[in-house]
């Protein structure tokens, strides 16, 4: 949704966000919806600015918001105060699920079909009954992760919807599983769980319910306080319950605002820099699935109902843009010069894979790592192992300084002289610097000018890219290896201008934008994209960004006249098809009307037999409300989606309540206690989410529950004046006046029982490490009763490190890595942690244990490791699990180390081949995507065997 | 000492004729002549010395609010919000109106720094040869490191040995670049930015 879009809501709801810090001119339109009469919550562990301008504030204990939106959930429920007529239409409350379905009220907290041989679930236990639904989203197909779901999916042959029992009698029916499934999250239980008082928590319920409904709108707005919990996508699902149990969705003030972070955080996304998507959210080919030849790619991939159907059209193009005249149809498009994935390659796992030698260059653009990243120490560890390391960023950050003036250099477990990383720190151009794109938290993509003129060897990552490109299509302009031939195939002819040899930006824009490519004419919109290679398209959901030569939309600033605004859809491009609210035929009823006046979006305009409205409907322009497919004859696509099915990306076009597939903790939302966490999960035995990914390892150790020596809940956020890991706002001057150092939040009742006075020093500790700071105390932080007992929680800002004019200890040294099951992203916010009054000091601090060197293991010696990793077969993964990666990157480096830098014989190549052939099967193992797979590390230990039989 | 009395006294003559309260006392403005000193007369808005503007979208955070950028010789002197802008209507939060600062910090890198292997200090480096040595070690690693073919036959196409981490900070375009080579070209697979974390 468009963040102006708030404006118009009767009700907003902020939770897992301070947005009045954090996102400050976004909170303007929070403001203006407050002046129009509209009820502003905030729900939050901290009492905030964005608490201050509510007119209910309702703590709540970091890591708990599953229990308090579940207890929304039965509130609607046991009330009856849902939106009937729209649920009814527009979701899939009334589809029958499998018999095979149990829930967590059932087996004690999981859900049926769970493994726990490997931790995963099996969701053919969570399918409709009859078939099974495929996920709507490409990118999560890939993410199935057994051989199970894979065949349940590789035969999508039927493609009718889900039975359904509209009278919603049916015990099996979503209705009923779901009133089953939060009958225990009653106001007491989330009183008892998240501390919030039972009548604030009831007065959020009474403002959203009374709010929502024909006439009237609420909207959530979330930031990563709901992302970053090992549950975070299951706290995002909750509120997608909510919104659409009371009609939210696709409406004018209605909706779910994720305030992403940096810049272009969005953008990014999009056109991803993430390892398991393609640009616009198809998915990175993996070789454990079956995406062997596009062409099993596109069965498996393909849903056979819905928008999604089109994939085909858009994985070609891509490809087509990519490899240009060498993609043809007789070599698949040049599919197989794709990278496959083998494992989990995303941020966490790579941080790890790095200390244990698999990772051995590394670049880094505009992140720093060391603050930014959890777990810092290890992050630093990890570092000092690279060969080499790249850095491209405005300011000498934190990662590039770390062999200098990094904690493990301060503490003597490292001397700047022991670490062999070589660096380049190269200076990065800002954006008035450079011409380009970027996308906001609304998915609205605007244009930014080059004004300045860079500084010295300031140039833009477009320069850098370009240039490093072109220098090593040249180093492989020879080879005749078949490896190289991606890099030699691959389209790479950019414009370079003026003495800098600076890269035309909107000549990037325009492939991504897309063309036919015959004779590459700019396509207006993705509708013109084809299957067979006739059109090439870089990022298929921003087409039409730059429908013409002369036509730059993300660059058009007209706004609406003041007085007319709607959708201002004369600023920028909001992706897709410059569309500003997605799933607008929401907002009209089922015959094409809507809702009511005050809140009209899109409807259907009879006379001209098409969707009208103050934004690009996002519905087949022209499909009647009272469309009904055709089963007989086998509809595909959207012809087989009615026209009132207005979620037109998923495969039935529902809003699903239910995700029978997508997810791998669930189909529903549950309360889990935080990975660590002060009590025992007041509601089921099981104590935290089962398919949580976890590294326990030396250097990240967990807290167990209600570990008496961390007895604090620990959560870290940042401040308006400075931002994020990035060193930025702490190099401006004035930014950095504002918050000069590092402070942590502690409750007054803390302070006094710690014997801590205003600005003391304190050292937090956890089971990661120890850092000092100053004590800031605050009645902002209330202490919690959770389960009859006080629980206290303090709270440190993780914008601090020892560059910049603005500086503190690091706050991520005390987390931990482990990740959210569905994305691997980090949980930065519920922890527990021990606060002591004092400093680090000398002796106080915990000398590290000295890294001891890698011996580099004898060939044997890596087989036993292997053998003892196929002889176990953990269950899940344990603390010496990555032993067998260890050994084996450390028998690379040795081998690698003997040939130097001479040219290695064809035969050395030939081994390396196979040897590293093996590490990228044991680091699947090691890092899997789902549950680790024993087969190809059977044949992995085979090929390795054979390889030292050789020496 | 005359000379010092008439200075204080055209002092206190001056301070009253220019002091705003008497003048609004008497009806004046206070929005326009009676807010207006000597000194104020003769401030110039620093965006005059400008000869160039243009549009910039702030760096920090998504929400995504427009700035106008005053250069001179290609250098910054001003930043502020655009007023045409649908989302900050001319409003920017403290990290945007740092923006200046930003572009112009003292600390700002404007030379390659290099750190050789086992060294305890920067060298400075031209910007050719980093990007050579970069090519080079890239490409070095890249061969060591590569996988065609997994022990079941399977084609990866693909590189453990080198990952990228960041983008969110960065444009569309360059983001797509890196996925582009990075991915498409090299075969790398660790690439990863803020936006999973
Ligand atoms: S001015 Fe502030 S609110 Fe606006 S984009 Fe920049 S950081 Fe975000």
């Amino acid at each position: 949704m468009q963040l102006w879009s708030l404006a118009h809501a009767d009700c907003i709801v902020i939770m897992g966000s301070n947005m009045a810090e954090n996102h400050p001119v976004g909170f303007r339109f929070v403001t203006q919806a407050k002046q129009r009469g509209a009820t502003i919550i905030h729900v939050d562990p901290r009492f905030t600015r964005t608490s201050a301008l509510s007119d209910t504030y309702a703590p709540i204990r970091s890591g708990t918001d599953i229990a308090f939106l579940g207890g929304i959930i039965r509130y609607i429920l046991a009330d009856d105060l849902w939106f009937r007529e729209w649920v009814m239409a527009y979701t899939n409350i009334a589809a029958v699920i499998t018999y095979k379905y149990k829930g967590p009220e059932d087996l004690e907290g999981y859900f049926s079909g769970f493994r726990d041989k490997d931790g995963c679930y099996n969701v053919e236990n969570w399918q409709p009954a009859g078939e099974p639904e495929p996920s709507p989203l490409a990118e999560h197909h890939a993410g199935h992760h057994t051989s199970t779901t894979e065949t349940l999916f590789g035969a999508r042959k039927s493609h009718h919807p889900p039975p359904e029992d509209p009278t919603l009698h049916d015990p099996n029916c979503v209705y009923q599983i779901l009133k089953r499934h939060y009958e225990r999250y009653t106001p007491e239980a989330v009183e008892r769980i998240t501390g919030c008082p039972r009548d604030t928590f009831l007065r959020v319920c009474e403002a959203l319910t009374s709010n929502s409904g024909r006439d009237r709108t609420s909207s959530f707005c979330y930031a990563v306080g709901w992302t970053h919990h090992e549950t975070g996508v299951q706290i995002i699902r909750a509120c997608c319950i909510i919104q659409s149990l009371l009609g939210n969705m696709g409406r004018p003030g209605g909706g779910i605002m994720a305030l992403r972070g940096h810049c272009s955080i969005q953008g990014s996304t999009d056109i991803p820099t993430l390892y398991n998507m393609l640009p616009t959210y198809l998915p990175q080919p993996n070789a454990h699935k079956p995406h062997h030849s596009l062409k099993d790619l596109l069965e498996a991939e393909t849903v056979p109902t819905g928008w999604w159907h089109n994939f085909p059209k858009y994985f070609v193009s891509l490809l087509k843009a990519w490899y240009g005249d060498n993609a043809t149809p007789d070599n698949e498009f040049c599919f197989s010069y794709l990278p496959k994935l083998t494992g989990d390659h995303s941020q966490l796992p790579i941080s790890l894979a790095t200390c244990d030698g698999v990772t051995r260059g590394m670049f880094v653009f505009g992140q720093n790592p060391v603050v930014g990243s959890v777990n810092s120490d290890l992050i630093e560890r990890g570092l000092a192992k690279l060969e080499w390391l790249v850095v491209r960023d405005s300011f000498e950050t934190e990662t590039a300084s770390f062999w200098k003036k990094g904690r493990l250099v301060q503490r003597g477990e490292l001397r700047p002289e022991d670490i062999s990383t070589e660096i380049f720190l190269l200076p990065a151009c800002a954006p008035a610097e450079k011409d380009g794109t970027l996308t906001n938290t609304g998915r609205l993509v605007q244009w930014h000018d080059k004004i300045l003129e860079p500084v010295g060897d300031n140039r833009s990552d477009l320069w850098f890219m370009v240039h490093l490109g072109n220098r090593l299509k040249q180093l492989y302009a020879d080879s005749t290896e078949a490896r190289d031939r991606p890099i030699q195939a691959l389209t790479w002819d950019y414009r370079l201008r003026g003495k800098q040899q600076e890269p035309d930006a909107l000549q990037v824009l325009q492939e991504i934008n897309g063309c036919t490519w015959a004779d590459k004419k700019l396509v207006a919109s993705f509708q013109e994209l084809k299957d067979d290679g006739s059109t090439a398209c870089g990022g298929w959901l921003y087409a039409g960004i730059t429908p013409s030569a002369d036509h730059n939309q993300a660059r058009a600033r007209q706004p609406d006249a003041i007085g007319m605004e709607t959708n201002h859809r004369g600023w920028g491009f909001a992706w897709p098809s410059n569309r500003r609210e997605m799933y607008n035929r929401a907002s009209a009823d089922p015959e094409g009307r809507p809702w009511s006046e005050a809140k009209r979006l899109v409807w259907w305009n009879d006379a001209e037999g098409k969707w009208d409205g103050n934004d690009v409907p996002d519905f087949v322009e022209t499909k009647p409300p009272g469309y009904r497919p055709d089963w007989s004859k086998n509809p595909q696509g959207m012809e087989a989606l009615a026209g009132t099915d207005p979620f037109i990306m998923v495969p039935h076009g529902r809003s699903q309540i239910f995700v029978p597939s997508g997810l791998k903790d669930g189909p529903l939302p549950v309360h889990y206690e935080p990975m660590e966490s002060p009590i025992a999960n007041p509601l089921y035995k099981r104590q935290v989410d089962p398919a949580t990914k976890t590294w326990p390892r030396p250097g990240n150790e967990y807290h167990a529950p209600a570990d008496p020596r961390f007895p604090y809940v620990f959560t870290t956020y940042r401040l308006t004046e400075l931002h994020c890991g990035g060193l930025s706002t702490r190099a401006m001057p004035h930014t950095a006046e504002l918050q000069p150092e590092a402070f942590v939040e502690v409750p007054p009742e803390l302070a006094q029982e710690k014997g801590v006075a205003q600005l003391d020093w304190v050292v937090l500790s956890t089971l990661r490490g120890e850092i000092e700071v100053k004590a800031m105390i605050t009645d902002r932080l209330r202490p919690f009763t959770i389960d009859g007992r006080t629980v206290y929680q303090i709270g440190m800002p993780w914008v601090f490190g020892w560059e910049g004019y603005a500086r503190g200890d690091i706050a991520n040294v005390l987390l931990a890595i482990f990740g959210d099951a569905n994305t691997s992203i980090h949980s930065t916010k519920a922890l527990t942690c021990n606060l002591r009054k004092g400093r680090l000091g000398g002796s106080a601090s915990q000398p590290m244990p000295k890294t001891p060197p890698v011996k580099a293991p004898s060939g044997q010696e890596v087989l036993r490791r292997i053998d003892k990793l196929l002889a176990d077969k953990p269950d899940r993964i344990g603390h010496d699990f990555s032993a067998a990666t260890i050994a084996l990157c450390a028998y690379r480096g040795a081998l690698l180390h003997q040939t130097g830098n001479a040219a290695p014989a064809q035969k050395d190549v030939e081994r390396m081949n196979q040897l590293n052939s093996v590490i990228s099967v044991v680091y699947g193992t090691h890092y899997p995507i789902g549950g680790p797979k024993w087969e190809p590390l059977e044949k992995a230990r085979e090929r390795f065997a054979s390889l030292i039989a050789e020496d | 000492m005359p000379r010092m009395r008439r200075k204080i006294a055209d002092r206190v003559q001056g301070f009253m004729n220019d002091w705003s309260l008497p003048r609004q006392f008497a009806g004046e403005s206070p929005y326009s002549t009676a807010a207006q000193s000597t000194q104020s007369k003769t401030l110039r808005p620093r965006l005059e010395d400008a000869d160039t503007v243009g549009t910039s979208i702030c760096p920090f955070c998504a929400v995504g609010c427009s700035q106008l950028v005053y250069a001179k010789k290609g250098r910054p002197i001003h930043v502020e919000g655009d007023p045409r802008s649908p989302i900050n209507q001319g409003t920017l939060c403290p990290k945007g109106a740092g923006t200046l600062g930003l572009l112009t910090s003292p600390l700002r890198l404007n030379y390659v720094q290099y750190r050789a292997p086992h060294s305890t200090k920067w060298e400075r480096k031209p910007l050719d040869w980093a990007m050579e040595r970069i090519a080079q070690i890239t490409k070095r690693t890249r061969d060591e490191t590569f996988t065609h073919t997994l022990p079941d036959g399977s084609a990866v196409n693909h590189t453990l040995g080198i990952a990228s981490i960041g983008g969110a900070t960065m444009d569309n375009e360059e983001n797509y670049l890196i996925k582009k080579f990075f991915g498409g070209g090299l075969g790398m697979v660790g690439i990863e930015n803020q936006a999973r974390i």
